[in-house]
């Protein structure tokens, strides 16, 4: 029955755009020279990505493979392939064990820590439906803030003497402390800063969580009598948020395991070792003491250490295939 | 078991009115289907009716009870969702247990790990576990029991939801369009049980469609709702052969029907697209009128004029055993459809001038507000409905 | 018709519990950002008799906003991080959008291999890759110029990949219909399909200028002229070399730092928040 009428349509926009366009003979098979201009055009199109890829990642990449094989020093004008002694030279190292304990702590304080609050406070704010975005935004704000300048301004809060901090405790009568130069501090305040700035990151991922739960498991669940907000909770609520969690929680060691700005502006790592994390070690190492082959080795297992979380992520989202 | 009594429903969603006062009794037993186009209030009337939404007014009982103060769980209705809503991490038979869990067991006795250690969660879990099987056994799913939703096609989830719904014996089921996400095959096979499954439960069902055929074949009656309200209802056959509004004859019957603007010329006699019919109309001649026309009413004849209209061919559709025949009438904007048996309408080509007569019994009437117009019709010449022919 | 509402109606109590906790925390979150700015308002000598109160009894603002934007040099810093910023954006942008194009849209030999490619540079942190192109850097001569700020960012695996997706949920047929109207691939790429990909665009932007303005690491090893330097990196030289003298001039360094960004986001919350997170998501 639509035939006709579909007819008539094509008809119409042909003679609108001047009539069926003639393309040139085809010498040899079509498919193919069609399939070849289209293969130049996307590397054509492809091509300087491709180039950068390849100059800023892939090279590089190798580079620091090839270089943590290497003894080689900056501005040395010879170097010698030492195999894996730069790792040996590496787990050796009291500093460098340091600071991967260290940083493995600072990720074990900051995920349970960004995981829990972000996703209470996503229920909270979720759970009612007045200044929804006006809390969001509010617990958002330090993951948008440049973190050098609030390093700056959490040092004024920390301050051992004149900081918002001890004058809090020494008001109501609890002891005070020198948050960022005593070593049992030091890294859990860093930790403590790393949660203040991404719980609002797992805030927002737990509310689009949240969003995407269909209303129509609440209904059933209602109707099955889980209607209380535990129940409710339970039945429905953490079970769709399962794989949401788990990429939060990779998410969040991720970043925290690349935390370096507030090491680098409020500690150095210090005092002694205390708060040295892996990323500020491979600087150090690698631009202040210009070691470029231990620097290398150093890069290298903290490469180790990130893709095999993105990897479990990777299995996580594919979990999260599953459970549609 | 049990009857429920729908008494003047209203329901605003901001200025938007979805629901105008909708009062409705259904009979304990019985299956009753809410019809209508998407966007009608129709699957809003049945969350009120669970006790998912608040009516801003009106009152529901069920059983003889009260229960606009109710929470769905306390209103012994149970509800298949259009998504299914399974809980996609538990087992089919998770799934089914937990109306049972929820009801029988305390808080405490839920509690994970330390609720197994009560007395007495065992034996109800054990209890929950057999009813579980009876249920799923009795609906041909009682091997899917240790899978998860994602783990089965449409069909098998369809019966997983009835299955959770059935699985605590409600006394009114509640089904909000339950087949429309399964292909046209599986929706014909889950309609004819679901419907022997009215029959053998015999407890009340309402459900809501916008498929008219499910409406057709399903229903005990059908409530026709459009723009929140209720246009009419009644039998499948009623609906479609008596409707009460022009609204509901447009909406029920595929080719639609056909509605032709129509004048009385006198007591006895109709004037339509250029001929007279003779049909008493039982209103002052000179009066706008519309005549409403299925396609299977219409017949071929051998000559215009008196009792029958004449048109030009436009286009013919085959449909197997019948034709639907576009006829141009003159001074008519949309093309009249006729249907007819293959058989006898093989000489018709595009182009060619076609008569068909009417018969007078099957002519609806309708005032220009969209009302019916009574007519006594002749006791002799009572149609036949071909109620399967539209319920395809 | 979403019946969402029986979800949200919580008892007045309940209400009252949400918001107290809400607001509880909304403040803790926000004390560090009240204490600079408190700080940055007072003189030295108020700051150093460390007093609870937010308004300083002696507004010293003026002073120590003008001395930010003189002795740090702050406008300079600013200056330098909207011109990094903007120029890494600008050959993302040239750069990625064509290849995801590509990807997403034509066939070709090789495009499986190409976008493993990019979905290993999405894996790379890049601080990994740092040291060789610390070298790469060295070896061009480019280093302490805004050239060596700029050239390892010019290509975004994240900005290939979030534009494939988005390229992708637009019908083949918008593509054929271009070409048959007679534009050539590139007309196509940046005619038609980056004005459909607008929102993808406006969330790679963001996501790109929030990460760079923001950048401490690589800044720190690719300048030393205090001339080159982008904000963070300004702001610690500045903090280093007044020693925590001078507080209410660092605070208010930092305030004008971070305002531009969270000034921005309150403007635009929903395009940021696609944006910080809208590729996690997917």
């Amino acid at each position: 029955m639509s035939e006709p009428l579909a007819h008539s349509s094509v008809s119409d926009k042909r003679s609108r755009t001047g009539g069926v366009r003639t393309f040139p003979s085809p010498t040899a098979s079509p498919a193919r020279r069609r399939a070849s201009t289209e293969a130049l055009a996307a590397w054509t199109l492809a091509g300087p990505a491709v180039f950068f890829l390849f100059v800023l990642f892939f090279l590089p990449g190798i580079g620091v493979f090839v270089i943590a094989l290497t003894d080689w020093q900056f501005g040395a004008r010879s170097l010698s392939f030492v195999g894996f002694a730069n790792f040996g030279e590496v787990f050796a190292d009291a500093g460098f064990r340091a600071s991967l304990v260290n940083t493995i702590t600072y990720v074990l304080i900051i995920v349970p820590g960004t995981v829990v609050l972000g996703l209470l406070i996503a229920l909270l704010i979720e759970s009612g439906r007045s200044l929804r975005a006006f809390y969001r935004a509010i617990h958002f704000l330090p993951f948008m803030a440049t973190l050098t300048a609030m390093a700056v301004a959490w040092e004024a809060l920390l301050h051992p003497t004149i900081g918002l901090v001890n004058l809090t405790l020494v008001a109501i009568g609890l002891p005070t402390a020198n948050w960022l130069g005593d070593e049992n501090t030091a890294l859990p305040v860093l930790a403590v800063i790393g949660i203040w700035q991404n719980l609002g990151y797992a805030m927002v991922l737990f509310l689009a969580g949240l969003k995407s739960i269909p209303q129509d498991l609440y209904d059933a669940a209602d109707v099955d009598g889980a209607d209380i907000w535990l129940d409710r909770l339970r039945t429905v609520t953490l079970p769709m948020l399962g794989p949401v969690s788990m990429f939060v929680v990779i998410v969040v060691a991720v970043r925290a395991f690349e935390s370096f700005d507030t090491v680098k502006v409020l500690t150095q790592g210090g005092p002694g070792h205390a708060s040295e994390a892996l990323l500020y070690t491979l600087y150090r190492e690698s631009f202040e003491y210009l070691h470029a082959g231990y620097g290398a080795a150093i890069a290298v297992v903290f490469l180790a250490i990130v893709v095999t979380l993105t990897l479990v992520q990777a299995r996580v989202v594919d979990r999260k295939v599953h459970y549609q | 078991m049990a009857s429920l009594f729908i008494d003047s429903i209203r329901k605003n969603y901001g200025p938007t009115s979805v629901l105008r006062g909708v009062s409705l009794s259904i009979a304990d037993g019985e299956f009753l289907t809410l019809l209508g186009p998407s966007g009608c209030g129709k699957s809003t009337l049945l969350r009120i009716l669970a006790g998912l939404e608040v009516q801003d007014a009106g009152s529901i009982s069920i059983g003889g009870r009260t229960v606009d103060e109710l929470r769905p769980k306390r209103r012994d209705v149970a509800m298949v969702f259009q998504s299914y809503a399974l809980y996609p991490h538990m087992t089919v038979a998770s799934n089914m247990a937990l109306p049972l869990r929820m009801r029988r067991l305390s808080a405490i006795q839920r509690l994970p790990l330390l609720g197994r250690l009560l007395p007495g969660t065992a034996r109800i879990a054990a209890e929950v576990d057999i009813e579980v099987t009876r249920t799923a056994n009795s609906l041909g799913i009682g091997h899917l029991l240790a899978r998860k939703p994602v783990q089965l096609s449409g069909g098998q989830r369809q019966r997983v939801a009835v299955a959770r719904a059935m699985v605590r014996h409600p006394a009114v089921f509640l089904m909000d369009e339950p087949l429309s996400n399964l292909d046209a095959k599986l929706r014909v096979q889950m309609r004819a049980e679901i419907k022997e499954l009215h029959q053998r439960l015999g407890c009340t069902f309402v459900y809501v469609t916008h498929d008219q055929a499910e409406a057709m074949t399903l229903s005990d009656r059908v409530a026709v709702m459009l723009d929140g309200q209720l246009l009419q209802v009644a039998a499948p056959q009623d609906i479609y052969a008596d409707p009460a509004d022009r609204r509901v004859a447009e909406f029920i019957g595929s080719p639609k029907i056909n509605m032709l603007d129509c004048v009385v010329r006198e007591r006895g006699s109709i004037d339509v697209a250029g001929s007279t019919l003779a049909i008493d109309a039982e209103v002052l001649p000179g009066v706008p009128l519309t005549l409403g026309i299925r396609p299977e009413a219409l017949h071929p004849a051998d000559h215009g004029g008196q009792g029958a209209l004449t048109g030009s061919v436009l286009s013919i559709e085959h449909m197997g055993s019948d034709l639907f025949v576009h006829l141009d009438l003159a001074g008519v904007d949309d093309p009249l459809i006729v249907r007819l048996p293959a058989d006898r309408a093989s000489h018709i080509a595009p182009g060619q001038t076609l008569h068909v007569g009417v018969r007078p019994d099957r002519v609806l009437l309708f005032g220009r507000d969209g009302q019916r117009l009574r007519r006594e019709v002749e006791s002799g010449r009572a149609s036949v409905t071909p109620i399967r022919e539209i319920a395809r | 018709m979403s019946g969402s509402n029986s979800t949200v109606r919580l008892a007045p109590a309940a209400a009252i519990l949400r918001h107290t906790v809400l607001l509880v925390s909304g403040a803790l979150v926000l004390v560090p950002f009240v204490w600079m700015v408190s700080l940055s308002l007072k003189p030295p000598g108020e700051i150093f008799r460390a007093s609870f109160s937010f308004w300083p009894a002696e507004f010293h603002g003026v002073e120590n906003y003008t001395n930010a934007l003189t002795e740090a040099p702050l406008p300079r810093y600013m200056a330098n991080g909207l011109i990094v910023c903007a120029l890494i954006l600008v050959l993302q942008i040239l750069i990625c959008v064509p290849c995801a194009y590509a990807l997403a849209k034509l066939r070709f030999p090789g495009r499986d291999l190409l976008f493993g490619m990019v979905l290993v540079g999405l894996l790379l942190p890049h601080q990994v890759l740092s040291l060789p192109l610390f070298i790469l850097g060295y070896q061009l001569g480019i280093l302490n110029t805004y050239a060596a700020l700029v050239f390892p960012y010019v290509v975004s695996p994240f900005g290939i990949f979030l534009f494939r997706q988005f390229f992708k949920t637009i019908p083949d047929d918008v593509v054929h219909a271009a070409r048959l109207d007679g534009l050539s691939e590139l007309a196509i790429v940046w005619k038609i399909m980056l004005p459909i990909a607008l929102p993808a665009l406006i969330a790679f932007s963001i996501f790109s200028v929030v990460g760079h303005w923001n950048d401490l690491f690589w800044p720190l090893i690719a300048v030393r002229d205090q001339s080159l330097m982008p904000p963070p990196l300004g702001i610690m030289a500045f903090k280093n070399e007044e020693a925590g003298s001078d507080y209410g001039t660092l605070m208010a360094a930092s305030t004008l730092v971070v305002a531009p960004l969270l000034i921005a986001f309150l403007a635009a919350q929903k395009w940021f928040l696609e944006g910080m997170t809208g590729g996690a998501v997917k």
